[in-house]
């Protein structure tokens, strides 16, 4: 149990400690390696808390998709650091009003979470105990089976945006060689060389 | 006090003897894959490959690592120090850690973790952050562009790795290493790469060429256009941590080709001479085959150009393993073959 709860602790720290720094770092990128860290200590907590499927997510798609698209996008661009900073105190209220305003909001949610006794009886696909079945079987009997629709829907709002991002930057150009492989694999020896005989002295 | 020993030493002590049991012999299979590639090579090539150093050169991985290791480290002045050292670390670590998970043999495993195929998943899509973070912190540009081609190389193939390994979960019921080795028992025709899951272990074997940056995927070093791509300007034991992670992912992909698609540590046949061999050997024998094509297809096949990888990858290997995907869920619910929750 004491190596459990270090570890939460540890972990938690590291989470907090990187979030912090990722606004904190004056270089954008070490701000993404940074938010890559926080990504990281969740994913283990989540392990503590025995949901290794949700864990495995998290590293899969945020740390190995998003967040190379990220550093991707900020190595790429040319920032003027000391131009970055500038304002920093004129939006400081509103980014504090933000802050305060969502840490109250969690404060209420988990507050009423863990001391409303009728939690259980509100929830409408109640998942079996952890020890009956794995959590990816559970998940996947609440995404598949129970919410099948509401999870097609949203595959299909992400489709549509991906079909608009697609939309906004296809443009067709004239005059482009593309290759087409079909093309090059059908071609035959009897459609492309010719064998011709030159007698000397004379031309094609 | 014994009971302290008994709830955190011995656990500590045997985890630590199980680590260093599969590391250095990974490390040592790192060295010896890479006289392997020079000698296959050579022989294909018609020349002799390293043969001076040591009897027929077997000596030759240690007398580069020594080099190597004497070697000054130089940092380049307009580096970003931090992440210049950090990258060789990452890609060398994740690299190592992949290997917790994976069944040598019957309960011969580190972590018999629930989700290992996940894990593995996971680790190897975070190999891309050693290479990113090496092209960035060298702040020269043919470090970076050979990074950004190798990013955005390892992301595409990945998301094909990532159905293939699906299509095979969806024959297994289990996202655990052990229990898909052992839903192919019973022989190498029940093995998933000679099923009708056949196209995807060709896709899979593809997909880990160019997740490994190997021939004929291996533009990241293309060493005519990049010089060496984003190692150019790391030396001495910082190349070495690269090289070793490189060699080290190869046998990782070997290692999860094997267990995929030719049944783990399983015999090929389940008779006499067969099972008398024990199942590790099977494993490794299994991976050195594997391995024996990676090297196979470098000395065959000239390197791919950039747009024809990503076409091979998203327009020909995402739209065959998602067609795959449907394929195998409908032919398991047409002759009734899903396999309960939870596998065999």
């Amino acid at each position: 149990m004491i190596i459990q709860a270090l570890a939460f602790y540890v972990f938690a720290f590291v989470a907090v400690a990187a979030g912090v720094m990722v606004i904190a770092s004056r270089n954008p990128v070490h701000s993404v390696l940074f938010l890559i860290l926080a990504f990281f200590n969740s994913a283990a907590l989540f392990v503590l808390l025995g949901a290794e499927f949700l864990a495995m997510i998290l590293v899969v798609v945020y740390v190995g998709a998003v967040a190379v698209l990220f550093l991707f996008v900020v190595m790429m661009l040319d920032i003027n650091f000391a131009a970055l900073r500038q304002g920093f105190l004129q939006y400081l209220p509103i980014g504090a009003l933000i802050g305060i305003v969502l840490l109250a909001e969690l404060v209420f949610v988990f507050a009423s979470w863990t001391f409303s006794p009728d939690v259980a009886a509100v929830i409408a696909a109640p998942t079996p105990a952890a020890a009956q079945v794995s959590n990816t079987h559970a998940l996947g009997r609440l995404i598949y089976t129970h919410y099948v629709y509401l999870f097609q829907a949203a595959g299909l709002i992400l489709l549509v945006a991906m079909v608009g991002a697609i939309v906004l930057t296809l443009r067709h150009r004239e005059g482009v060689r593309r290759q087409s492989i079909a093309r090059q694999v059908a071609r035959r020896r009897e459609d492309s060389i010719e064998v011709v005989k030159v007698p000397s002295g004379s031309g094609i | 006090m014994a009971e302290f020993f008994d709830i955190y030493v011995v656990p500590t002590a045997w985890i630590v003897g199980g680590v260093l049991l599969i590391v250095v012999p990974v490390l040592l299979s790192v060295a010896y894959l890479t006289l392997a590639e020079r000698k296959v090579i050579g022989w294909m090539q018609l020349r002799k490959g390293p043969n001076v150093v040591g009897p027929f050169g077997l000596l030759q991985p240690i007398a580069d690592g020594l080099k190597l290791f004497f070697k000054e480290t130089i940092i380049p002045s307009g580096a970003n120090r931090v992440i210049f050292l950090l990258a060789p670390v990452v890609t060398f670590v994740l690299s190592l850690v992949a290997w917790a998970v994976i069944p040598f043999g019957a309960g011969i495993v580190l972590a018999d973790v629930n989700v290992g195929i996940l894990y593995l998943f996971a680790i190897s899509s975070l190999g891309v952050y050693g290479i990113i973070m090496a092209g960035w912190a060298s702040n020269s540009k043919y470090a970076f562009l050979g990074a950004l081609r190798s990013a955005a190389q390892m992301v595409s193939y990945e998301v094909s790795i990532g159905f293939v390994i699906i299509t095979v979960l969806l024959a297994v019921g289990s996202l655990n290493l052990s229990k898909i080795v052992l839903a192919q028992a019973g022989g190498m025709h029940h093995w998933f790469g000679f099923s009708m899951l056949m196209p995807m272990f060709a896709v899979f074997f593809i997909s880990a060429l160019a997740e490994t940056n190997r021939a004929p995927f291996d533009l990241p070093e293309a060493e005519a256009e990049l010089v060496s791509g984003y190692n150019v300007e790391y030396s001495a034991m910082t190349f070495a941590m690269f090289f070793l992670g490189e060699y080290a992912n190869m046998i990782l992909m070997s290692g999860m080709t094997a267990i995929l698609f030719l049944g783990g540590w399983l015999p090929p046949l389940e008779f006499a001479p067969f099972t008398w061999v024990p199942g590790p050997v099977w494993f490794a024998l299994k991976i050195a085959f594997v391995l024996f094509v990676f090297l196979w297809v470098r000395a065959t096949f000239p390197r791919y150009r950039y747009d024809q990888l990503m076409r091979l990858g998203w327009k020909v290997f995402l739209p065959l393993s998602l067609l795959w995907v449907v394929l195998t869920a409908g032919w398991l619910l047409a002759f009734d073959m899903v396999p309960p929750a939870g596998g065999l």
